[in-house]
This record gives structure tokens, C-alpha cells and sequence, in this order.
């Protein structure tokens, strides 16, 4: 991947920088220039949340030719606290004790490696949350 | 608008096709169809492919269809709305004939999806999810709908029996279909045997990796009546284009095909038709459980009984509603560009009773259902046969 495309994107990955429309208060994850809910263009960054729940998953047994030294890996839709929507590896949890509904807490884990020079490629994963 | 008709149908065979190049699959599609047709020149082109660049390193596939035609001059427009692109050509088609601008218009799907290995044409394809904030993470497309089928199963009790029955009918079908990739018979069994993709989704519930064409020639129907009537005319009543989000997690809710609703709902308001008044439909089926939420999502049954209705028979060829007699893209295979112009062909063979040994007894009123990724794209077009072969 190209640096200015990883770059760019660091402040979703690595900080899950949501943004709520100003007007309405829907909360957008990544950023986005229109709510599509009121169609204002004003955002404020939101309160970060960094837990919520399993809405659905898979096991990816066959994945990605640069993904497929992990599999199987399960990846799902994960709902946040604050209503934003993402798609997430689930780590730290064998495949057969995930189920949807399930309480997840966002983590900064290591994504993938990419190029010749192995370059790590960082970001978030999901993780159990034990109350 | 005028009213528009279909004149002239042609495919190539659906499979690995290693003898044969992206531009000879654009051009015999075509010729088929204009042989059909029986025309010899035409006043534009529309061409569907969602990726020649990423499978086959080569864009700009009007000025290629025009010259390898023998028609350099003919204006040429290359469609691309991922999995639908071969819809999207031929809506072009449909309203450039509809507004008067042109008259005889080709339409050709196209995918050359063999030249790259596997891995290559499987991370083309999933350019059709959202890059940035599902690849990224490692999703792939048997993911994406592995998700939808985990989501379907919990909210509504879909089985995974019901899964397989879908590939189990559309495999039976496709054995009656010369141009199917897959010509085999499959049992429940040998699908939930066979090997595990993305839970609980099997090789067996995934759409092929396919190369292929298919093409169709419109034109306005009173000429059509007037010069095209060797064939039973067949007419274009409605025709429905939506989108839904580009990411599967913003989908309100996943068990959804949203794009498919709308574009449904538009393709019967302008036919004046809804959902019982289809004889048989040909379904995106790129994943089994993809039909199952196509039935709900085009009425075809009530939100959450797709699975039942699948196992109830209802969409074999003697059911209520025969889908995919074609075998679908699951059996037929799914050369990505050209796998909504298929289905229009489909359509026009049975309305004009040319559909051979999987020939449907009830065929007037078909209904082809195309959709893009994970559902960020949909069109769907119904089509009618019109008085008796002259
Ligand atoms: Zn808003």
C-alpha cells in the first residue's frame, strides 16, 4: 500500500476519530463532508467509544492472498456504544465462542504486513469485554 | 419515451475459456446477437465490465468493441457498477434507444476473469467492497455474505439446509443449460461437505470464477413489429435502478438487500405489475444465501421466509415461481460484466419459447434481478413477449 493512503487514514485506525453531525447528532465512523441523515455539513468529533456489541461475524477460512498466513480468523459488524458501525477482526477469542449479541471492547492490534519489506500495517481489532 | 424491444440475444459459453482472448469473447458475444437480430451495423454500443483493467490489464473497452466489430466511428460507452455492470450497459442502451437518440443499439457484457491467477481475480472482485474500511481489515466477498447468512439464521431461523437447497436446484438446473460453466448434479451433502470458505458458507454455496459474454440488440418496438419480427417480440416494461452503502456495516439492517427493494418496487411501478404477477425470475444468486434474500427482497415471499420458501419447493421449475432456470450464477457462472446481460437473455430465450430443454411451460412476464457487491448496486428489469412468432 502506498504511504499517503495509509497515512491518511491514521486517525480512523488508530484513534477511531468518529465525528457526529452537529444538526442531528448521528455519529459518522470513518469522517464524512454530508450527514446523510440531515444533510448538514457540520461535525464535531464525537465522544469516543470503544465499546459495543457483535452484530454479525464469519470465520474466514480462505482469505486474502495477503491475509491467509492468519486464517482462520473471525471478522465481523461491530455496533459501538455511540451508534457508529465497522467492520473489525475479532481477536483474543477462539472461533467457537463468538456469537453475535456478544460485548466487545475496540483494541489497536497489528493489521497485516505488506511488501517485500514485511512493512506492519497497524489498526483496530475487537476484542471481548469480560464485566 | 419510446418504448423499447429486444431484437437480437447471444452468449458465449460460460467457463474457463483459455483459448479465448477478452476481445474475442466481446466480439463473438456481439455478432451472436446481431447475427439474432439480423443486423449488420448498429447506431451505439454499450459495453458492461466491472474490471478488464485489474483481470485483464486493459480499460477503454468501447473504442475496443467498435474497432474489433469492424464499426470504428460507432460511439461506445463502457458501463461499470461492479457485479451489475452488464444491467447498467444495458439501461444505457435502453434509454438511448427510449429518448430517441438512437435507434439500434448493442448491448454486450463482458469478463475476463482467467488470465490472473486466483488470487489476483479474487482481490479484483473484492474492489467492489469498500476498500479503505472492510478490505483493509481482511474481509473478503464469501465474507461479507457469510456475515449477511449468520445475521439471516439468527434473525429469522434460515437453516443451513435451506442454503443448500438453493445450490442443490440451481445446479439441477443449469445440467439443461449447453452454456453452463458447472453441468454437475449436487447433493446437500456434497455442498455442506464440501470445503468450509467463510462459516457457515461452503465453496459449494459460492458463485464461479468465470470468463464469458453475453450480448442483446434494442430497439424501438414499432420498428421492432415493423423489421425485427422473425423473433416473438419481447419488451422491455420496466426497469428499476438503486444503490444501497458501499459497506455491508452500514447497512441498517444486513439481512436487507435495500437497493434490491427499491429497485424492484421502481421496476414494478413502471411495468404497473408487482410481485404475482411474474412467471419465473432469474436471481443474483453470487452466493446461496443472496437468492434467499433476493425472494423477500422482491416480494417474492414475506421478509425472513426466503429459506422456507426455497425449501418448499416453491422456486423449482414446476413451483410457484421457477428462479434461476438458467442455473444461475452459482451453476451457469458468473464472468462478472456480462452476468446481468445473461439474465436478460434467459428471460428473452424462455418469453420467445426458445429455451430448449429447460423450457418453462408459463414464460410471458420474466423478471431479471442483478446486484452489485455486497449489495451497494441493484437493477432490475421485467421484461414481456408480445403476440405470437410471425
Ligand atoms: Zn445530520
Amino acid at each position: 500500500m502506498d504511504p499517503q493512503k495509509y497515512w491518511r487514514q491514521i486517525p480512523a485506525r488508530y484513534r477511531l476519530e468518529a465525528y457526529k453531525c452537529k444538526n442531528c447528532g448521528k455519529v459518522f465512523f470513518p469522517k464524512r463532508l454530508i450527514c446523510d441523515n440531515c444533510k448538514s455539513r457540520e461535525f464535531v468529533k464525537a465522544e469516543h467509544s470503544d465499546k459495543g456489541k457483535l452484530l454479525t461475524y464469519t470465520v474466514i477460512r480462505t482469505g486474502p492472498a495477503d491475509f491467509q498466513d492468519q486464517t482462520p480468523y473471525v471478522i465481523g459488524v461491530v455496533e459501538s456504544e455511540n451508534g457508529a458501525r465497522l467492520t473489525a477482526q475479532i481477536a483474543d477469542v477462539e472461533p467457537e465462542n463468538v456469537a453475535i449479541g456478544m460485548k466487545l471492547r475496540m483494541a489497536f492490534r497489528k493489521i497485516n504486513k505488506t511488501g517485500d519489506a514485511g512493512v506492519i500495517m497497524y489498526g483496530y481489532k475487537a476484542v471481548p469485554e469480560f464485566e | 419515451m419510446r418504448e423499447v424491444a429486444i431484437i437480437g440475444v447471444g452468449m458465449t459459453e460460460f467457463g474457463e475459456l483459455w483459448d479465448k482472448s477478452l476481445r474475442d469473447l466481446l466480439v463473438e458475444s456481439s455478432l451472436k446477437a446481431m447475427d439474432d437480430a439480423k443486423v449488420d451495423a448498429v447506431d451505439a454500443i454499450y459495453v458492461g465490465a466491472m474490471s478488464s483493467g485489474l483481470f485483464d490489464n486493459q480499460e477503454h473497452l468501447a473504442s475496443i468493441a467498435a474497432d474489433y466489430l469492424g464499426m470504428v466511428g460507432v460511439p461506445a460507452t463502457r458501463c461499470e457498477s461492479a457485479c451489475i455492470s452488464g444491467s447498467l450497459a444495458f439501461k444505457g442502451a435502453f434509454l438511448d434507444v427510449a429518448s430517441g437518440y438512437s435507434d439500434i443499439v448493442l448491448v454486450t457484457g463482458v469478463e475476463k476473469m482467467t488470465d490472473v491467477s486466483g488470487d489476483k481475480a479474487v482481490a479484483g472482485l473484492s474492489t467492489a467492497a469498500d476498500d479503505e474500511f472492510e478490505g483493509y481489515n481482511g474481509v473478503t466477498f464469501p465474507g461479507l455474505y457469510a456475515m449477511i447468512a449468520n445475521a439471516h439464521m439468527k434473525k429469522y431461523g434460515t437453516t443451513r439446509r435451506q442454503l443448500s437447497l438453493v445450490a442443490v436446484k440451481n445446479h439441477a438446473n443449469a445440467l439443461k443449460n449447453p452454456n453452463a460453466q458447472f453441468r454437475m448434479k449436487v447433493t446437500p451433502e456434497a455442498v455442506e461437505g464440501s470445503v468450509m470458505i467463510a462459516d457457515p458458507l461452503h465453496i459449494l454455496d459460492c458463485s464461479p470464477i468465470t470468463d464469458g459474454a453475453a450480448s442483446v440488440v434494442v430497439a424501438p418496438l414499432e420498428l421492432a413489429k415493423e423489421k425485427f419480427a422473425h423473433h416473438k417480440i419481447v419488451k422491455v416494461i420496466g426497469l428499476g435502478h438503486a444503490t444501497g452503502t458501499i459497506a455491508l456495516h452500514s447497512r441498517e439492517d444486513i439481512t436487507e438487500l435495500d437497493a434490491v427493494v427499491k429497485a424492484g418496487e421502481r421496476a414494478y411501478k413502471m411495468a404497473g405489475l408487482g410481485p404475482d404477477d411474474i412467471d419465473f425470475a432469474e436471481l443474483h444468486d453470487c452466493f446461496t444465501i443472496a437468492e434467499i434474500c433476493e425472494l423477500e427482497a422482491l416480494g417474492f415471499c414475506a421478509k425472513g421466509e426466503g429459506g422456507l420458501m426455497t425449501e418448499r419447493g416453491e422456486t423449482l421449475p414446476d413451483g410457484k415461481i421457477p428462479i434461476n432456470i438458467s442455473g444461475g450464477l452459482k451453476a451457469k457462472g458468473h464472468p462478472v460484466g456480462a452476468t446481468g446481460v445473461s439474465q436478460i437473455i434467459e428471460l428473452v430465450e424462455q418469453i420467445r419459447g426458445d429455451a430448449g430443454d429447460r423450457q418453462l411451460k408459463k414464460a410471458d412476464i420474466g423478471l431479471a434481478q442483478n446486484l452489485g457487491g455486497s449489495g451497494g448496486s441493484s437493477i432490475v428489469t421485467i421484461l414481456k413477449g408480445l403476440g405470437s412468432r410471425v
